[in-house]
């Protein structure tokens, strides 16, 4: 079959402003979006610039907006958005270069939620594991999938609205800890997301839910989150 | 010359081996680790089924154990030393990786969950036993993540999206490395008294595999141009299940939970090829039976595939022909529920790329390529050695898939890739802050940058009537076909003759891209570079050892021949041309037998 694939250029070191470019290409349906880019960077232009390595759906590099929705590259088919495809940078990070978004605001984010365990209580005497329960371990199993490709966050009209807002995949991760019974600073994390540049900018859109490719209910988890910023209890 | 930084512990790469290594360094010496992603889009993260270690949760299981399955499942050409010693720091490892918050699955009292792996068995009962700890299917992902959190947490410094181009030696010993910034084109120059190289594997020198695109054999490539050896090369690792034409994994943690492979005439084939364990053999021996059942107009409807079929009631079916029994003595049995929640990524997996529901249909598979078990040779304290006699390169080390120590020898066991990872990057780490401060910093060159910019001006200045992408494919097909799951000499001297045909046509290529912010043409051409010369390392090796052993079968040899190949290659390119050695295998309590699973 034949694709129309659109994508969305911007060289810095030439271009003044963004434009598109139109490459028609032979595909079958189960390509991957992600295998159409590398059609094009190797037989039309090899100076079209993108991410990725894994290329199937658990490295997060390629994340970006095809047709419209925020998904990774790897992980959307053709058949799964047609034969006439538009490939554009996330929205909310500074363009670099083509497809290429400016990451390190997205993780300084994620820094800011002590994103790792803590835990200065002796492990126990035997060296062996911290015992923890099958439904312990159930309870923040959603939020340990995430793979910070940064769907989430730059779907989200609250993070493009306002620059000190964490971003859903900051408290998807907070929510990782939080909920986690091992960890000890559950308090000092929820301290943080109860700023203002925390839960309270949520306002439920979804779309963080609807982009995430790991399938995280993450508005769920936020809205956890600000239950328990409210109450100051975990469950 | 701009953008010199110094440090004591320079780690290249950000998977588990290089992260575990710059946790460790961090903590007596100045580290910083560079990597051409963000770490945590690292390779470590896609593996699936569990790390491996006796701990014993849920049976009787010893490091004894671990470390004799590991001999047998090298084909007895992995170092013995070099597994004791990995088999029994696997069991702290693997509680350290819990102390660090690592969200293992958990048993019905808590306890960190294990199940069964190709190969690892009650050396008792010779039955498969549970020893690969897990978190549901994607332990790697949770590695990976829990690793990246702890240096965060540790104030380890990270240069991201920096691409090595060259190592730096300078008297003998390692110097450093020179890096390009993607973001901004510009090349740095890390000046260090460790170097500790874990840049991961090279499957994407074949067609079909489950390598990430970024697995292209970095640090073996700039090691091999600085005159050090490679070793083992010979050996690839083609994992039996991967999905059909995409080669993406699905774990073998499916037959770990009950899945059996199943051929075009409804027959389960593994029990014609292992008797004793079936569909739990050892990655080598179901890819081969694999590549047999199809040679043999067994595919599925005569085509290269066959059926993983894990829905409940096959499973259930085969569990209890082979009275499989759960811990407490009941049958085994599963529901697709259990199922869902033990392997989500692998249903989501086929789902998404095939429209296939692994719970209601099977699986189209077919062999895939996997693991690099050669690479930079290795001793067991992670550092690089240069010749017959194991001397070490004084303040150069390797860890994980990039480094052969060799614990995986002919073929690696599942699991044991990322107990690899964790004991030898944390090893590698400690041992290289440990050098580093006892030694000064060794001079830098002259024109530290003077061969990047030769490698790059190569890249550049050709005539432009060659394709990158069209090289990079030619050589994926031959090096799948010829030097794939089954060889033969005339296969193999093919292979080698068309991988020299391709360097040569790959001095005719162009980068067209002349900007320097995230050159991306330029590093896939560099990276393409790479892999011709490993490929020709691969061939030439495998086209050399007149023996099958693990994961090189050949037809025309098709036997393990101890009197004369009992010993690791080693292969050096010296003025483009490579030369072939040969260094001993380590013995210690395992005399060689036949492999019979």
């Amino acid at each position: 079959m034949e694709v129309t694939l659109k994508i969305f250029r911007y060289n810095p070191e030439k271009d003044s402003k963004f434009h598109y470019e139109t490459y028609t290409l032979e595909a079958v349906s189960t390509d991957r979006v992600l295998d159409l880019l590398e059609l094009v960077k190797g037989h039309f232009d090899g100076t079209l610039a993108f991410r990725r390595s894994c290329a199937h759906g658990v490295c997060g590099s390629d994340a970006m907006r095809i047709n419209g929705r925020n998904r990774l590259a790897c992980k959307t088919l053709v058949h799964d958005v047609g034969n006439k495809i538009t490939v554009e940078p996330l929205i909310g990070l500074k363009v670099v270069k083509d497809l290429i978004v400016d990451m390190e605001p997205f993780f300084d984010n994620y820094k800011k939620v002590l994103p790792y365990f803590i835990n200065d209580s002796p492990i126990p005497e035997d060296g062996k594991e911290r015992l923890q329960s099958v439904e312990a371990r159930e309870r923040f199993d959603d939020t340990t999938k995430c793979i910070l490709c940064a769907a989430c966050t730059t779907s989200c009209p609250s993070y493009w609205g306002s620059e000190d807002y964490l971003g859903p995949a900051a408290l998807v991760t907070a929510h990782r800890f939080i909920f986690d019974n091992r960890d000890e600073a559950a308090s000092e994390r929820l301290k943080i997301v109860s700023e203002t540049s925390g839960v309270a900018r949520c306002h439920t859109v979804f779309n963080c839910t609807m982009a995430c490719p790991r399938e995280i209910q993450i508005t769920r988890a936020i809205g956890e989150l600000k239950m328990a910023s409210l109450t100051g209890k975990l469950d | 010359m701009a953008n010199i930084h110094q440090f004591d512990v320079l780690v290249v790469g950000a998977g588990g081996a290089g992260l575990m290594a710059g946790l460790y360094a961090s903590k007596t010496a100045k580290t910083a680790v560079i990597s051409k992603l963000y770490p945590t889009r690292s390779h470590t993260g896609a593996a699936q089924g569990g790390v491996g270690a006796a701990l014993g949760n849920i049976e009787e299981d010893r490091p004894e154990w671990h470390t004799y399955d590991t001999v047998k499942g090298s084909d007895y050409l992995g170092d013995q030393d070099a597994i004791e010693f990995m088999c029994n720091e696997a069991v702290q490892a693997v509680y350290e990786l819990e102390h660090y918050g690592l969200p293992f699955s958990r048993t019905p009292d808590g306890r960190i969950a294990q199940r069964p792996f190709g190969g690892h068995t009650n050396n008792e009962t010779g039955k498969p036993v549970r020893r690969a700890c897990y978190a549901a299917d994607r332990t790697g992902h949770m590695i990976l993540q829990t690793l990246y959190q702890q240096c965060i947490k540790n104030d380890v410094k990270f240069f991201d999206e920096y691409q090595v181009l060259d190592l730096l030696m300078v008297n003998g010993a390692a110097a450093g490395v020179v890096a390009l910034e993607l973001s901004s084109g510009e090349l740095h120059v890390f000046h260090a008294k460790s170097v500790i190289i874990a840049t991961g594997g090279h499957g994407r020198v074949f067609e079909i595999t489950s390598n990430a695109y970024a697995y292209t054999g970095d640090g073996a490539a700039i090691v091999l141009r600085r005159g050090l050896p490679l070793e083992d090369m010979e050996f690839f690792q083609f994992h039996p299940t991967g999905i059909y034409k995409l080669g993406i994994l699905i774990t073998e943690g499916v037959r770990g939970e009950g899945g059996v492979l199943i051929n075009d005439k409804g027959e389960r084939f593994m029990d014609k090829y292992a008797p004793h364990v079936k569909d739990l053999a050892s990655r080598d021996v179901v890819s081969r039976a694999m590549y047999l059942e199809m040679r043999d107009k067994r595919g599925i409807g005569g085509k290269r595939y066959l059926y993983l079929d894990a829905r409940p009631e096959t499973i259930n079916k085969y569990a209890a022909l082979d009275g499989r029994t759960n811990p407490d003595g009941s049958p085994y049995v599963i529901s697709g529920d259990e199922l869902l929640g033990k392997l989500p990524d692998i249903v989501d997996f086929c789902r998404t790329y095939i429209g296939v529901d692994p719970v209601t249909q099977p699986m189209p598979v077919q062999p895939t390529a996997h693991y690099t078990m050669g690479g930079i040779p290795t001793n067991k304290f992670g550092q690089v050695i240069h010749d017959d006699q194991n001397t070490p390169v004084p303040g150069l080390y390797a860890a994980g898939e990039a480094a052969c120590v060799s614990v995986h020898g002919a073929n690696r066991l599942g699991t044991n890739s990322l107990l690899d990872l964790i004991v030898f990057g944390k090893h590698a780490g400690l041992n290289a802050a440990e050098y580093a401060n006892g030694a000064d910093l060794q001079p830098l060159p002259q024109d530290p940058e003077d061969y990047t910019h030769q490698q790059i001006d190569f890249l550049r200045n050709g005539s432009g009537k060659e394709n990158v992408f069209d090289i990079g494919n030619e050589m994926k097909a031959v090096m799948f076909d010829d030097v794939g799951v089954f060889r033969t000499e005339e296969g193999m001297a093919k292979a080698v003759e068309k991988v020299r045909e391709l360097k040569e046509r790959f001095k005719q290529i162009s980068v067209a891209d002349t900007g320097r912010i995230f050159n991306t043409e330029l590093l896939n051409a560099w990276e393409l570079s790479n892999l011709l010369d490993i490929s020709e390392v691969v061939a030439v090796s495998a086209l050399n050892r007149k023996e099958s052993r693990g994961a090189h079968a050949r037809e025309d040899y098709p036997e393990r021949d101890d009197e004369n190949w009992m010993k690791h290659t080693l292969v050096w390119q010296r003025d483009g041309k490579l030369e072939i050695g040969y260094k001993p295998v380590v013995y210690t309590h395992f005399e060689p037998k036949k492999r019979v699973y």
